[in-house]
């Protein structure tokens, strides 16, 4: 059964999209991830044009995303205060990323910005988490592994504007937090993902946030930041198509619940283990891709209708 | 059939020299389309129509269908630092986001090449232009993307790959079929007939298509060009109450 999309201006198979929002979403309700970064390059992949991919995924991913934290903050795990200033920066950052994006349109690159953010960045989470995952799965073998302090003290502790975030049980300066949500922002609108990959280790070793609160606050500013980003891709280029996006929703939302009840079959480390092997696949399909000699070396582009 | 009892009543109607006054009538050629109006609608996925008419006299009969005109730009990769990277571009002008041709014979047994080039017949001679001067890039790279171009859009099937066939009936009726591809652009339609004798255009006529979306399709695009930013927040709303939606469904399973 095929479906017109309006905005992508292309027919595809119903069952196609549902099927992939199903796929997608099964890994992210097993893996506790968004999975932005496995649709963006799937939509590309079938043919949708990047931009159509990257602004309607930002679209899904406030579904998602306010779906996941009504959890998170039923059980009290969202820091509201760290989300704020988080968001505020993610605002900005995404703002910048959406003219971003239109530029590098414009000059024909956006592909290729698109394809080299994802194999930097996957290729650096990815790989970290694979180690990470190795050495924990090699230390719960042996007994009594030590435990750390709550967090390390560096020069990011002296910068201005302390302030007090009681549910993370910091003291810390609002420009880091700020930073981190403006540098996310700026790839989570170019990448069309929400950005919780980088997010959440950057909370974790970067802020020194307690584990609990982590995810949820990171999807409350999620919420915010690709809302930000819908709106302005459908301001600025149009590219928002809100059929696609509910398809690909309707989808993911019983993936996700079917990938939930999964993933409490498996233990943690195996999760994050295969979950990093996803992510380096990904990656390494894409960097493939850069490198192997195109089958045409010749591509149309961005037709302006007169 | 609807279609072909419409089909023999227009021949009727021509052959008597009738048709109404639409498609302008010249002296030995007359031709019609099957339909007029193409809608996409949701579950488009891409439409056949027949074109078909009558000729008084001998000659080749050719058919050209042209889309509303875009600018399109060509780009190029290089390998740069070990990656493949866009480098040369070329934006072309007043290229029909979609071309079909049919003929009685191989176009070059029709008509002469100079015929062919100021007619258009053939999509090598599709009269589209390089957007500005493009200085460094020598005629054989600028044709070289014209050649990318073309071959392209083949490949999307927005550009007919080869003439399609053209059939004739007792030397008088013809027809054929033109297949419009799912991903072909909105916008006004030209279908153009050629009567070629020895070579040279007997007869030429014109007639209209008009290609548009209808439906919730049509209005949710023109809900997102025409109102964007209003589009935006209801694409924001639908997404959050849909996601709170589905949490609320599954939290007591």
């Amino acid at each position: 059964m095929y479906f017109y999309l309006p905005i992508a201006e292309m027919s595809v198979n119903i069952f196609l999209i549902l099927g992939m929002g199903g796929g997608v979403g099964f890994l992210s309700g097993l893996f506790g991830v968004g999975g932005g970064f496995l649709m963006t390059p799937l939509l590309i992949f079938i043919g949708v044009p990047a931009p159509v991919a990257v602004a309607t995924e930002a679209n899904q991913i406030v579904a998602s995303s306010v779906s996941g934290v009504l959890a998170h903050w039923r059980r009290g795990n969202v820091d509201f205060k760290m989300g704020a200033v988080l968001l505020l920066g993610g605002v900005v950052g995404s703002s910048a990323g959406v003219w971003i994006f239109k530029v590098l349109q414009t000059m024909g690159q956006i592909d290729l910005v698109i394809k080299l953010c994802y194999v930097v960045f996957l290729g650096i989470i990815g790989s970290m988490m694979l180690i990470e995952s190795i050495r924990s799965m090699m230390r719960a073998r042996q007994v009594g592994a030590k435990r750390g302090k709550l967090h390390q003290h560096n020069w990011l502790h002296g910068l201005p504007f302390k302030m007090r975030f009681r549910r993370s049980k910091l003291y810390i300066s609002a420009v880091m937090p700020f930073t981190i949500g403006l540098l996310v922002g700026i790839l989570a609108a170019l990448m069309g993902v929400g950005g919780g990959f980088i997010m959440v280790p950057a909370m974790i070793y970067l802020l020194g946030m307690p584990t609990s609160v982590v995810v949820g606050t990171s999807l409350f500013q999620i919420i915010f930041v690709t809302a930000n980003v819908t709106f302005l891709q459908a301001v600025n280029t149009q590219t928002v198509d809100v059929v696609l996006a509910i398809l690909l929703l309707i989808g993911a939302v019983i993936g996700a619940q079917i990938g939930t009840r999964f993933g409490g079959r498996l233990k943690g480390e195996q999760l994050r283990g295969l979950l990093a092997l996803m992510v380096v696949g990904v990656c390494v399909k894409l960097a493939y891709d850069l490198i192997a000699t195109p089958v045409d070396l010749f591509s149309i582009g961005a037709a302006l209708a007169h | 059939m609807k279609r072909s009892s419409h089909f023999i009543a227009a021949i009727i109607i021509a052959a008597l020299g009738f048709l109404p006054v639409k498609p302008v009538m010249s002296q030995s050629l007359v031709a019609d389309l099957s339909e007029h109006h193409v809608a996409i609608t949701t579950g488009f996925t891409g439409a056949e129509l027949l074109l078909f008419g009558a000729i008084e006299g001998d000659g080749d009969i050719v058919v050209t269908i042209t889309g509303p005109d875009e600018t399109v730009t060509v780009r190029k990769k290089d390998r740069v630092g070990g990656i493949w990277i866009n480098t040369d571009e070329i934006a072309f002008e007043r290229v029909p986001s979609f071309y079909a041709i049919a003929a009685t014979r191989p176009l070059e047994d029709v008509a002469p090449e100079d015929v062919r080039e100021s007619q258009q017949i053939g999509a090598e001679y599709i009269g589209f232009t390089p957007a500005k001067v493009y200085r460094g890039l020598r005629p054989e790279q600028i044709s070289e993307f014209r050649q990318a171009l073309l071959r392209l859009k083949q490949s999307q099937n927005l550009f007919s790959a080869k003439v399609g066939k053209i059939t004739v009936v007792s030397e008088r009726l013809f027809r054929t079929r033109v297949w419009f591809p799912a991903n072909m652009r909105p916008g006004l339609y030209t279908a153009s007939v050629y009567l070629i004798h020895d070579g040279n255009q007997v007869s030429a006529q014109t007639t209209p298509l008009r290609v548009e979306k209808v439906g919730v399709g049509a209005e949710v695009y023109d809900f997102a060009h025409g109102q964007s930013a209003l589009y935006g927040i209801a694409a924001i709303l639908i997404a959050a109450a849909s996601g709170w939606l589905a949490a609320v469904a599954f939290r007591k399973m």
